[in-house]
């Protein structure tokens, strides 16, 4: 019931996008090439080596492949949530409060750009081509996991960002903090986290669980035990962290607001 | 009541991390509204208004005291609330800048699930009242202030709130606007459904909308009555103008007269009289018999007049 106005409102959104079809192609069309211009930089790198942290090329791009669909789903969804500093100094997060619906589902439905599907396309082009190429053995499990891992690796990515964003409502600058959180997950799981130090790998592991967009998949997908030992159900687990994660952000996202009506800006 | 409020306040912590201090926006309001009641919200920049608004509507919690509106706490119950409300910002808005007019008041009828049939009658009323048909399709980017303010209190309605709160509604309108939204949420207002609560620095606003005044200062209601008793109790000089057949030296020393201005060489005199001390009639008899009259004119003191010398007091 609540359901169908956030899509009447996230269809308005789009309509409206779409009401300059040139413009809207070309910015498609940019964060497509935005997106895939990560992958020159791989193939680049292995123009120098032969392996990076223990994996081939292949195996470095359906990383990128699953880490850049989920990123690309990820910001379609709740990347507008970085606009959240911009609300909240307009005041227009007040207007939000004023209606009956929730904050943070009226402020994803605010601004959907529609144009990071380009992005999305960018990354299930590369994962695409990695699962065509890579000779997996597919198990009924596996191509469940190939079909879901960017989704679940969205939502995770998503918990992350709204975490962090919220920030804003006790930062005034907080946009840097989220900002390095949201571009820097891009990058950090784009990689095999094995090339990290151990202090940032058990922290992608167990605080903010950048491991489970697309390593763990990854690793589930190529049939390969962990380089570090860790244990094969990690893996299989990105759906729990997923669920935890999404439970953490929505306390911090509610503590949040609290914390909002409690100090105005 | 609609409104219920026990010494409300509200403390804000500016500044930086090192220098931290406290001020209090809201002191002490308290305050009833009945259903059906307009009640003016007066007040100079920074005494609290727009803050005691925040805390009605839910938007800030109370530092301390207690509110209820419509019967809710505002906060914890925040979404029941805002079915039930209306709340227009002169500075804000609650319309989506790249629809069409008509689709921002769609999507609003949909938020606040109103059933299709009360909508399109809601609307149509809204429409005809505030001539908006001829900008119903048009970008809310693309109105003018006056046309986007007749959206916005729309848009508050579609719901048919119970309270409606307005804060600077008419900040910025040409007299035209002005005019043609307050008679709109006069007529609003006189059917008995709705409950207004408006603040502005207009005053003529307040005087076409509201029975009732509050005025805080400082964070505390300093005058809380109805605009007449206001007028009689603080009414500032009234003033007599007369204008005569012969140029004559300056009318002084007439009972009660307070000042005279002297215009046009003598020929109009202005006359400011303490209303206590005598009346507009025995001045008129006063004046008659040093001087022959060709007009007399009587003006009320303005409510701008009024609330400055409440706020002097």
């Amino acid at each position: 019931m609540a359901e169908r106005i956030y899509f009447r409102i996230v269809g308005s959104r789009i309509r409206s996008q779409l009401a300059y079809p040139a413009s809207f192609a070309l910015d498609v069309v940019a964060q497509f090439f935005g997106q895939g211009i990560e992958l020159v930089v791989i193939l680049v790198v292995f123009t120098q080596v032969s392996t990076l942290g223990g994996f081939s090329a292949a195996e470095v791009v359906l990383i990128y492949g699953l880490a850049a669909t989920a990123f690309g789903l990820a910001d379609l969804s709740v990347g507008q949530v970085e606009e959240l500093p911009t609300y909240i100094r307009t005041g227009e997060f007040d207007v939000m409060l004023l209606r009956p619906l929730g904050t943070l589902a009226q402020l994803l439905s605010a601004d959907v750009a529609l144009k990071r599907v380009g992005r999305v396309a960018a990354g299930l082009g590369v994962l695409g081509w990695s699962l065509a190429t890579l000779d997996l053995e597919w198990t009924p499990a596996r191509v469940v996991l190939a079909v879901t891992a960017p989704v679940v690796g969205a939502v995770v990515l998503a918990a992350m960002w709204v975490a962090a964003n919220a920030v804003s409502f006790w930062l005034v600058d907080g946009r840097e903090v989220a900002n390095s959180v949201t571009y820097g997950s891009n990058f950090s799981t784009s990689y095999p986290i094995t090339i990290y130090g151990p202090w940032l790998r058990r922290m992608m592991c167990y605080v903010v669980p950048g491991a489970f967009v697309a390593y763990f998949p990854a690793l589930a997908l190529l049939g390969r035990p962990d380089p570090l030992g860790l244990p094969e159900a990690l893996q299989w687990s990105s759906p729990l962290v997923a669920a935890i994660a999404v439970t953490g952000a929505r306390l911090v996202w509610r503590t949040g607001v609290r914390h909002y009506q409690g100090t105005g800006s | 009541m609609i409104i219920q409020t026990e010494a409300l306040r509200r403390e804000f912590l500016v500044g930086t991390r090192l220098r931290r201090r406290r001020v209090t926006a809201v002191e002490d309001v308290t305050l009833t509204v009945a259903r059906g009641e307009a009640v003016g919200f007066l007040g100079p920049n920074g005494a609290g208004k727009s803050t005691t608004i925040k805390m009605l509507t839910g938007v800030l919690v109370p530092t301390s005291g207690r509110a209820r509106v419509c019967g809710l706490d505002p906060v914890r119950e925040r979404r029941e609330l805002a079915r039930r409300i209306g709340v227009v910002f002169g500075q804000r808005s609650q319309l989506w800048w790249d629809l069409p007019l008509v689709e921002s008041f769609d999507l609003h009828g949909a938020i606040h699930r109103v059933p299709a049939a009360r909508y399109r009658e809601r609307l149509d009323e809204c429409v005809e009242l505030l001539d908006m048909g001829g900008f119903l399709r048009t970008p809310v980017r693309q109105l003018s202030l006056g046309q986007r303010m007749r959206g916005e209190v729309t848009a508050a309605l579609l719901h048919s709130p119970e309270l409606l709160v307005l804060d600077e509604p008419t900040i910025g309108l040409d007299l035209t606007s002005k005019e043609r939204l307050r008679s709109f949420l006069s007529e609003v207002n006189a059917r008995g459904d709705v409950t207004l609560l408006l603040t502005t620095h207009d005053l003529p606003d307040v005087e076409r909308l509201c029975r009732r005044v509050v005025v805080i200062d400082q964070g505390r209601v300093l005058v809380d009555d109805e605009l007449a008793v206001l007028r009689q109790q603080f009414a500032g000089h009234r003033t007599l103008v007369v204008e005569l057949m012969e140029p004559a030296p300056p009318l002084l020393g007439l009972t009660g007269v307070v000042d005279v201005t002297v215009e046009a060489q003598g020929l109009r005199q202005r006359l400011e009289f303490a209303p206590g001390a005598t009346t507009a009639a025995e001045l008129i008899a006063a004046v008659a018999r040093h001087v022959e009259l060709r007009d007399v004119s009587v003006f009320e003191p303005s409510i701008e007049d009024l609330v400055r010398t409440i706020y002097l007091r």
